[in-house]
């Protein structure tokens, strides 16, 4: 990992004493796409604008390259912001909107000029210069937000949900486009979104939140394959989460029936959450797997059918890409590298646990 | 934290300079002295004698019989001009609107000789019944200017959907489209109601002899000088209307969701 | 479909006659009236009598007073209208019915009474006079001058100034904001730049329905202004209440128009989304 740039140390802010972040601990390296995860409400739009010096924390310290800045105005710190809505200024034309860092900076003509032609070359958009922001589509107001931000050469560039407002195909060319700029720019990208797609896509790093509380940091693969807690693993991508009881170190029972995995240390008959992805469950014919049961519906995806099986009382979401009729008697196995144990929360409230970055 | 004191000085500032003269007003109402130049102890005799003084009175119900049919008869006519307006081209939508907008952007004075002029001409007989065909007329574009937006957000489905289940035209206006332009109407009345009622300009000038508005008789009185009782009178409407307005107030303050 | 149409005409048609018989045929008589001598016949003298050295007098002193009043208001309603548009600084205070005391309440207590209130308040020995007395401070005559006049057309028409910036104000997103500051601007430059060219539209309505007013009025400078100051207001006035001579007060109000369709002509340059941000 490259040397760490920024660094959230113990932030809480309150809205009208609703409690939106608590004690936040967060570092953000140089050269680095991070991605804030989570439900509305999460706080990681809060995070985000605390990033950009528009909100000002009710404590704890925000650090750039070792400065303290948590009281920086936003026009004076490294970094700019690409606002949820594009926020471009309706009165002036494109070539005006991503000149206005500059000119504030007082720049001269022609770097401007030439600043402008880049910028717009970059997003794809030239020969845009003459045109007011209304008379562009979605997509287009966007990358022009975005040029309009990174023509000032920010450290980090923050993003706020910027894909939120566009159809899911334009969503998914901007994607693309954005992870070409951040190669391209090599600067730090903060990006905020509640799109798990997007977060596993572009991410080098996802930060997972919920309530106010880091749930999980990771890499999307960690993030994906090793949930730490139930909250994370039903929020990314689809999953079976059933109460188990873990027998011993590497044998859990689920639903009646014991099953092997790979996980130890949990000691003996330990109330646990279990997780199984759906792609991971395998259906075989009666009497070869470890719990038997009957397919109730079925849906073609597309790459895979999608199909619900009764069985041990508890209705298993399986992702597979041969196909069983509804009513057939099937077993299910999952292999033991599968099988992801969980602690149980030990309360309502620790359902949001509080985690440090190690 | 000065920034705030500054702001709370210069709205205070301005809320002293609007209130001043309505202060004066309220203070004068109890004075005993007759002139308003000096001040001769506390009484609330003009109270009473307000009730007594006929003329007075009649003004008043002059006044508030005019607000009322003018502002429910432009809340009517004005109300299906909207529906009407939206349903024209774009370039008859813009010759309309142009002609509703005259009397709010023309001057009042203009206005005044003009429906003068007119009513003169027809043979009218200044009276009640003049001064209630001008206010009409300026009151109507208050109402449109409230409703049109309404209609502009109307979803035309819905209509359709009354239809569809088996509403006739007449049901489905009254029981789904009316409904959704009820506040657009309602703020346009008021409007419309509190223009009428503080109009003097264009009364002044359609009105006949003899017959006054509480704003006519007030500025003929100028000269002579204001009997106390219309302070009295003043006062009592103010503090009415400040009542009404904390009250309806006070019931969606409660309900208000904190932006963020 | 073609039912459904005939309706909609029959529901124009009422409002169709109202238009034309109580709008556009009363300001075909002001044109008539204004364009014809006693006779009947075709002049232009009502029209350019406003050369006359009285009339001129009475205009100048109108548009004079008028500008600077719409100046005043101007200065005092922005600031005002920024503190009551500003989202964070007014949370605890219900800006709903902020604005209905300030614009909407006054209009209850007779306009007549609140301008001849200032009377009591501005006379020598008024309510301004003593306290200013008592502060040993230089006493205040401007009763029955053109200040007076001033300060009864801010007073009246202040409201009509903040209500349209307010509204423009308020509907500026305020991440627009954000972005100025993101992209360097301090508080002056993103003012100058973006809240100020965004909120112009309603500076000009505000502007217009000030001034028309302002210009027009008959009653402040009467209340006011003693009797020694006409404004062009009061001559058409006078010409239609104690002169009779209606072609004269028509012509002289076809000027007053002229001057109307010129404040909009400018408005529509200045502020060309035309956006009605009146109320």
């Amino acid at each position: 990992m490259q040397k760490e740039l920024i660094n959230l140390i113990d932030i809480s802010k309150s809205f009208t004493k609703e409690k939106v972040l608590d004690e936040l601990n967060l570092n953000i390296h140089e050269n680095e796409f991070l991605t804030l995860l989570g439900p509305s409400g999460c706080g990681k739009t809060t995070t985000l604008r605390i990033l950009g010096g528009f909100i000002t924390p009710d404590s704890g310290r925000v650090m750039f390259d070792g400065q303290d800045i948590t009281n920086l105005p936003p026009n004076l710190r490294q970094l700019n912001t690409v606002f949820q809505k594009y926020a471009l200024f309706p009165h002036m034309n494109i070539a005006d909107n991503i000149a206005f860092g500059l000119k504030i900076k007082n720049k001269s003509k022609s770097y401007i000029q030439d600043k402008i032609q880049y910028a717009l070359k970059l997003v794809n958009l030239d020969g845009y210069e003459k045109r007011m922001p209304d008379s562009l589509s979605g997509g287009q107001q966007q990358r022009i937000a975005i040029a309009r931000a990174i023509v000032n050469e920010p450290r980090v560039l923050l993003l706020d949900e910027p894909l939120g407002a566009l159809d899911l195909k334009l969503r998914q060319d901007m994607q693309y486009e954005l992870i070409r700029l951040k190669n391209e720019l090599g600067i730090t990208f903060v990006y905020v979104t509640h799109d798990q797609e997007e977060a596993l896509t572009m991410s080098d790093t996802i930060v997972v939140m919920n309530q106010g509380y880091i749930q999980q940091i990771g890499t999307p693969e960690n993030i994906y394959n090793e949930p730490e807690n139930a909250f994370v693993a039903d929020f990314i991508g689809d999953s079976n989460i059933i109460d188990g009881i873990m027998l011993e170190d590497r044998l859990v029972a689920i639903l009646g029936a014991k099953f092997a995995c790979v996980d130890t240390g949990f000691g003996q008959h330990t109330p646990v959450d279990v997780v199984i992805r759906p792609e991971d469950v395998e259906l075989v014919s009666p009497g070869e797997g470890t719990l038997p049961g009957i397919v109730t519906h079925l849906i073609f995806k597309g790459v895979h059918y999608e199909m619900e099986v009764m069985a041990g009382g508890f209705e298993w979401l399986v992702h597979s890409t041969s196909m069983f009729a509804v009513g057939t008697q099937v077993d299910i196995r999952v292999d033991p590298f599968n099988i992801q144990i969980m602690n149980k929360p030990e309360s309502e409230d620790e359902e949001a646990v509080s985690l440090e970055e190690s | 934290m000065i920034r705030t004191t500054v702001k709370k000085i210069y709205m205070a500032l301005i809320f002293i300079f609007l209130y001043a003269p309505i202060g004066t007003l309220i203070v004068l109402s109890f004075n005993a002295s007759r002139t308003r130049a000096k001040w001769g102890g506390f009484t609330l005799k003009w109270y009473t004698a307000l009730l007594e003084n006929r003329e007075i009175m009649q003004a008043l119900w002059n006044t508030l019989l005019i607000a009322l049919l003018s502002s429910l008869t432009a809340v009517v006519i004005g109300t299906v001009a909207c529906i009407a307006i939206q349903g024209m081209s774009r370039q008859k939508r813009a010759i309309f609107m142009g002609i509703t907008n005259i009397p709010m952007l023309n001057a009042d004075i203009v206005t005044g000789i003009s429906l003068m002029l007119l009513f003169i001409s027809l043979g009218l007989k200044f009276g009640l019944g003049t001064i209630l065909l001008a206010h009409i007329t300026f009151n109507i574009p208050y109402v449109i200017l409230s409703v049109m937006p309404r209609i502009k957000q109307l979803n035309p489905s819905i209509y359709e959907a009354a239809l569809d289940l088996g509403a006739t035209p007449l049901r489905a206006f009254f029981q789904v489209v009316l409904p959704d332009l009820l506040p657009g109407i309602l703020s346009g009345f008021l409007m419309a109601f509190t223009m009428s009622l503080d109009d003097f300009i264009i009364t002044h000038f359609t009105k006949g002899a003899g017959v006054d508005t509480l704003s006519t008789k007030i500025y003929t009185e100028v000269k002579k000088g204001i009997k106390p009782e219309m302070y009295a009178l003043s006062t009592l409407i103010f503090v009415t209307v400040l009542i009404l307005l904390m009250l309806v107030n006070r019931t969606p303050e409660e309900k208000r969701i904190p932006d963020k | 479909m073609k039912n459904h149409k005939l309706s909609r005409q029959m529901m124009a048609a009422p409002y169709t006659a109202w238009i034309i018989l109580f709008i556009v045929v009363p300001l075909g008589m002001v044109f008539y009236y204004g364009l014809t001598d006693k006779t009947g016949a075709f002049t232009l003298e009502n029209v350019l009598d406003i050369m006359s050295a009285e009339h001129a007098k009475a205009l100048w002193y109108a548009l004079g007073l008028s500008l600077i009043s719409t100046l005043i208001c101007f200065l005092l309603a922005y600031p005002l209208a920024m503190i009551l548009a500003d989202r964070e600084g007014n949370a605890k205070l219900n800006r709903h019915s902020l604005i209905l005391l300030i614009f909407i309440l006054p209009m209850w207590m007779n306009f007549l009474l609140r301008t001849l209130a200032w009377q009591t308040l501005l006379e020598k020995t008024g309510v301004i006079n003593r306290i200013l007395e008592f502060f040993h401070l230089p006493s205040l005559q401007i009763i029955n001058t053109p200040y007076a006049i001033i300060l009864g057309m801010v007073y009246n028409f202040l409201p009509f100034m903040v209500l349209p910036i307010y509204n423009a104000l308020v509907k500026i997103d305020p991440n627009v904001i954000s972005a100025a500051q993101d992209l360097g601007a301090n508080r002056l430059q993103t003012f100058l730049r973006i809240t100020f060219p965004l909120s112009l539209g309603g500076v000009i309505s505000g502007i217009t329905m000030v001034f028309i007013p302002a210009l027009t009025t008959f009653v402040i400078s009467k209340l006011l202004g003693g009797s020694k100051i006409l404004l062009i207001g009061n001559v058409i006035e006078e010409e239609f209440t104690l002169a009779s001579n209606w072609h004269l007060g028509s012509g002289l109000s076809i000027v007053l128009m002229l001057f109307i369709i010129l404040n909009m002509v400018v408005s529509a340059i200045f502020d060309k989304e035309g956006e009605g941000n009146m109320l």
